[in-house]
């Protein structure tokens, strides 16, 4: 019996897909297998286009991460999330964003780099290599998840771009479209939703621009078509629906931290010491578990390939 | 129909009515229908039915004032013990999920968290209130038995600054419950309270208050 693994990402390498033979992994498989059997069952497919026209590949009934985790269903990964764009319940993205046009697309790059323009989003696409990544996905709320996202990294795109010596921030714009976003119809944010990363941590290895799960295209309520994945970070980080991006000189307003900087902050990374003001952060949930009781990794469990980035930064103040 | 009648079936309505969202959350959680998240639901859902109910005891008095039908005063002490029922649950879930039976975390939450503060706050007001609800206590309390339960208004307030602390930005509902919450509580001033107050003759605040507590009296008589 032979089980593929979720590649193990290092900043210094990237690993690629180990090769395991394990009983206890292959006992988890099964189960896994009938998870997946399970999303794809005639409640998951109701409505969700991508699962009706695709079947989900049979690599995902193997695939763990790296901390030997199993995989959330599809239908856990789809119909849970927080996309405020389509309500701010956290089944109101899978229900409300089915009128959402996400073809065709186009992202404007611009700012602090060598090639600036409009490009197609196939385009952009067509000189990359998409690949299964296994993130867990910690939500500021403390709940959390683990996804077999699809994509590429960031780093590649922002190489073909060719950022100027001034870029040391990269900022990420979400698409306005009232008629088809019902969230954005009332004033809960300030839209359009924005995000950013500093530099190092854009061109992180970890760092996806994601444009499926589970090997299928991003359903609307994910954040289709191109949305940014970075794992160390709060959920909130990974803005979906992905028209602009910019590089820029100074750090920019985040969205969340905008609307109340006391409780968010531009580098929101995972942090179980740091409690949110409402919350601790020291456990999470880890669905479809029940209890909270799951316990908050610094760094979300990615420490080790990231810690380098804020050594000798006060990880209380820069939150 | 007699009052009696019509009380009766106000009764089977509100028994229908408060337990129905238990209902649908319990068979929820048996059949799996709350999504991938079910005790987010569970807490959303008590607590919101738990504000719902408080905001329906508050506005019993003004119904009854403002209708002149006083037998509708009996469906006050069950229409807040259904409250008291649905924050206790709602506490409870907290406990056991997210608190994991700790003791120590629950302490921790309730002093550094200051909208788990004024929740708990506001469901210790009301375990007096729901243990003084019994006929005996209705007698030997007297008329200080309606001083007591006007605590279902600090109840009632902590809970909606409650809801309000613990959103994350969409404040409209909780804005809404506050809103409804102060028209209740000017409903209750004796400037309005009183239709038509005769110089002289029209009831003080303190005047009704007994009013209430002997329509409680009938009740049990
Ligand atoms: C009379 C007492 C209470 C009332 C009326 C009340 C009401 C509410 C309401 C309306 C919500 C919002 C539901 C939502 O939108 O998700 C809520 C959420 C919540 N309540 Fe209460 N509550 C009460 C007491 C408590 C107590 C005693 C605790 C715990 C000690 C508590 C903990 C919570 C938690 C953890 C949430 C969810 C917060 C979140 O989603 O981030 N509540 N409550």
């Amino acid at each position: 019996m032979i089980i593929r693994r979720a590649p193990d990402i290092r900043s210094s390498e990237i690993t690629p897909e180990s090769v395991y033979v394990n009983r206890r992994q292959f006992i988890r498989a099964a189960t896994a297998a009938g998870a997946v059997g399970m999303a794809l069952g005639p409640r998951a497919l109701a409505g969700e286009e991508a699962a009706q026209s695709q079947e989900i590949p049979a690599r995902f009934a193997r695939m763990t991460s790296e901390l030997d985790e199993p995989l959330n269903t599809y239908e856990d990964v789809t119909t849970y999330n927080n996309f405020y764009e389509f309500g701010t319940g956290k089944a109101d993205p899978s229900r409300n964003s089915g009128a959402f046009r996400p073809k065709p697309w186009k992202v404007r790059i611009g700012g602090e780099c060598n090639r600036p323009g409009e490009y197609d989003l196939d385009d952009l696409l067509a000189g990359v290599t998409l690949e299964d990544r296994v993130y867990r996905l910690r939500c500021v709320e403390a709940w959390s998840m683990v996804i077999p996202w699809y994509g590429f990294q960031l780093s590649t795109l922002i190489d073909r771009v060719e950022p100027t010596g001034n870029a040391k921030f990269v900022v990420f714009t979400t698409v306005v479209r009232p008629e088809e976003m019902p969230g954005q119809r009332a004033p809960i944010l300030r839209w359009p939703y924005i995000e950013g990363l500093r530099m190092d941590e854009a061109m992180h290895p970890l760092t996806l621009l994601a444009t499926g799960v589970y090997g299928m295209d991003l359903p609307n309520q994910n954040g289709a078509p191109l949305r940014l994945v970075v794992p160390w970070k709060y959920g909130f980080k990974g803005i979906k629906s992905i028209v602009s991006i910019d590089f820029v000189e100074e750090m920019p307003l985040n969205t969340w931290k905008q609307q109340n900087s006391f409780e968010y902050g531009f580098y929101a990374n995972v942090n179980p010491n740091v409690s949110h003001p409402r919350w601790s952060q020291a456990r999470e949930t880890r669905l479809p578990g029940l209890f909270k009781n799951h316990e908050t990794l610094m760094f979300n469990g990615y420490a080790d390939q990231v810690q380098h980035m804020y050594a000798g930064m006060d990880l209380e103040r820069w939150k | 129909m007699t009052a009696q009648r019509a009380v009766l079936a106000l009764k089977l309505a509100l028994w229908v009515g408060a337990l129905a969202p238990g209902i649908r959350l319990v068979h929820g959680v048996l059949t799996g229908g709350l999504g991938a998240n079910p005790i987010e639901m569970l807490t959303h859902w008590t607590g919101m039915t738990a504000l719902v109910l408080l905001m329906i005891t508050l506005s019993i008095t003004p119904l009854r004032r403002i209708t002149g039908w006083n037998p509708i005063i009996r469906l006050r002490r069950p229409v807040g013990l259904f409250a008291f029922f649905y924050a206790l649950a709602h506490f409870g879930i907290w406990f056991v999920f997210d608190m994991v039976f700790n003791v120590r975390w629950m302490l921790d939450d309730i002093a550094e968290r200051r909208f788990i503060t004024v929740g708990m706050a506001a469901l210790l007001v009301l375990v007096p209130l729901a243990v003084t609800s019994t006929r005996g206590w209705i007698r030997r309390l007297g008329k200080r038995w309606g001083k007591l339960h006007r605590g279902v208004y600090v109840a009632a307030t902590l809970g909606v600054v409650h809801y309000y602390w613990l959103v994350k930005a969409d404040v409209r509902l909780p804005l809404a419950f506050a809103a409804g919450l102060a028209v209740l509580l000017v409903a209750r001033h004796p400037r309005f309270a009183a239709p038509r107050p005769a110089p002289g003759g029209g009831r003080s605040a303190a005047q009704r208050e007994e009013d209430d507590v002997d329509a409680e009296r009938v009740r049990i008589g």
